[in-house]
């Protein structure tokens, strides 16, 4: 029987966020190392509760960006060889391994996101005006670098160099970090915030179309 | 089912440089099984996973389950091959139970199967275990109750009897045994040529990448 794209997209997640919850990597590794991050800046600043104030958003979204990457690049969401073959033999859809890939990092990048927003809101003491627009940001740049994490993974499992990740990724977050900036600085002095949220909704639309088309390429140069 | 489950005509491989299967001419009719024998490095898991359409020929042309080795119809093959490689494909961090759950869900087999093959190849009170927690023979029954449950067309097995107890290599014999019932063909790589003799209807050897002795077993 054959099983739907959508059915084989949600059983990967699945089995990506269990292996998750049984190897803690995001929970008890990277969530404390990014907290850790964020904290490290009021202590080099001092009690300039102004400055903290303007520069939060910034450090906050670079923080999301940085030890997003290890989000999507955790050891549980890579496959060896014989689970790649694993996949192919049972008629996977590349595509449906790639979203479902995706939307697993996504709801991680998303609890990683939400558990440090109140940390940066203690440290830096910034105004949470507007807050409800980040019920709408904060899926769209997990959404966005869970794609784009996922594609890199790819590219570098194919040319067989996990060091590029970095190099791949780097570039194509920065509008997102801008972007997601932008809006909560825009957030705090009441500007307009629609051309940056245009901007995120376009990059997760692009990276989910690269995504996908190049899925099934990419695994069989993998191969 | 095509009478020729595998046709190679002419196939060769290369990794860079280097030839690693050459002029390979094979066939493998339905409800046959055959023993791939050959030493270290010969290129047994290379032609495994070229007759698996996971790796795509450099040269030559051929046939698995119909579906050309270069054509988009391997795609829709795949689901119909079974393959166990040298390392075990399971995900450590699940349980014997979730790894085929996950498995069964994937192939549309339901759900309560898994039990029930867990059971078959002894493994019924390990099932909530992790695979990481289980040893490599373990692992192995748990690849075999994988193929019980899938049921594939084509069953490829490389170093099939590789830290196997008795009651395991049962097994062996016994997905051979099922896949050449269903119509379908079996291919088994060992070291062990006594251990594979009664399982299969012939030997091919393997030496430097090219066939050096296709013979049928006396049996």
């Amino acid at each position: 029987m054959r099983v739907s794209f959508w059915r084989q997209a949600v059983e990967i997640a699945r089995k990506d966020l269990r292996t998750e919850v049984r190897s803690g990597e995001v929970v008890m590794i990277t969530v404390p190392f990014g907290a850790a991050a964020l904290m490290l800046v009021p202590l080099a600043v001092g009690t300039d509760a102004p400055l903290l104030s303007q520069i939060g958003p910034g450090i906050y979204w670079s923080v999301v960006m940085l030890f997003g990457v290890l989000v999507t690049v955790r050891q549980s969401a890579i496959d060896a060889p014989s689970q790649r073959d694993l996949l192919g033999l049972l008629g996977v859809d590349a595509a449906a391994r790639f979203v479902g890939r995706a939307g697993a990092s996504a709801l991680l990048l998303l609890l990683f996101e939400a558990v440090l927003a109140p940390v940066a809101l203690a440290l830096y003491g910034t105004d949470p005006s507007g807050w409800w627009w980040l019920l709408v940001v904060l899926p769209l740049v997990a959404v966005g670098l869970g794609l784009l994490g996922t594609l890199a993974s790819s590219i570098a499992s194919s040319i067989a160099s996990s060091t590029l990740v970095p190099l791949i990724v780097v570039p194509l977050a920065v509008p997102m970090l801008l972007a997601a900036t932008q809006i909560t600085e825009g957030l705090r002095i009441d500007a307009t915030i629609l051309g940056w949220l245009l901007l995120l909704v376009v990059m997760d639309l692009l990276l989910a179309v690269a995504g996908v088309l190049s899925a099934r390429p990419l695994q069989e140069t993998t191969r | 089912m095509p009478d020729s489950v595998v046709h190679l005509r002419g196939v060769g491989v290369r990794i860079g440089d280097t030839p690693i299967l050459r002029n390979l001419h094979l066939s493998v009719d339905a409800g046959e099984a055959v023993g791939l024998i050959g030493s270290n490095g010969s290129g047994k898991t290379t032609l495994l996973r070229l007759v698996a359409t996971l790796l795509a020929p450099s040269e030559g042309d051929g046939e698995v389950l119909g579906a050309a080795l270069r054509g988009e119809g391997r795609f829709d093959v795949r689901a119909r091959i079974g393959l166990i490689g040298h390392t075990p494909s399971l995900y450590p961090n699940l349980t014997l139970q979730e790894n085929l759950s996950f498995v069964a869900r994937m192939s549309g087999v339901p759900d309560a199967e898994v039990p029930e093959v867990l059971d078959c190849v002894g493994l019924g009170l390990a099932r909530n275990r992790t695979a990481a927690a289980c040893s490599h023979g373990m692992q192995r029954r748990v690849e075999f109750a994988r193929l019980m449950m899938t049921k594939p067309d084509l069953i490829l097995l490389d170093e099939a009897h590789a830290g196997l107890d008795p009651q395991a290599a049962a097994l062996v014999a016994h997905l051979v045994a099922g896949a050449r019932s269903r119509g379908g063909a079996a291919i088994v790589v060992s070291h062990e040529h006594a251990r594979i003799a009664p399982l299969v209807d012939r030997f091919v050897e393997l030496t430097n990448g090219a066939i050096a002795e296709d013979a049928r077993t006396s049996s």
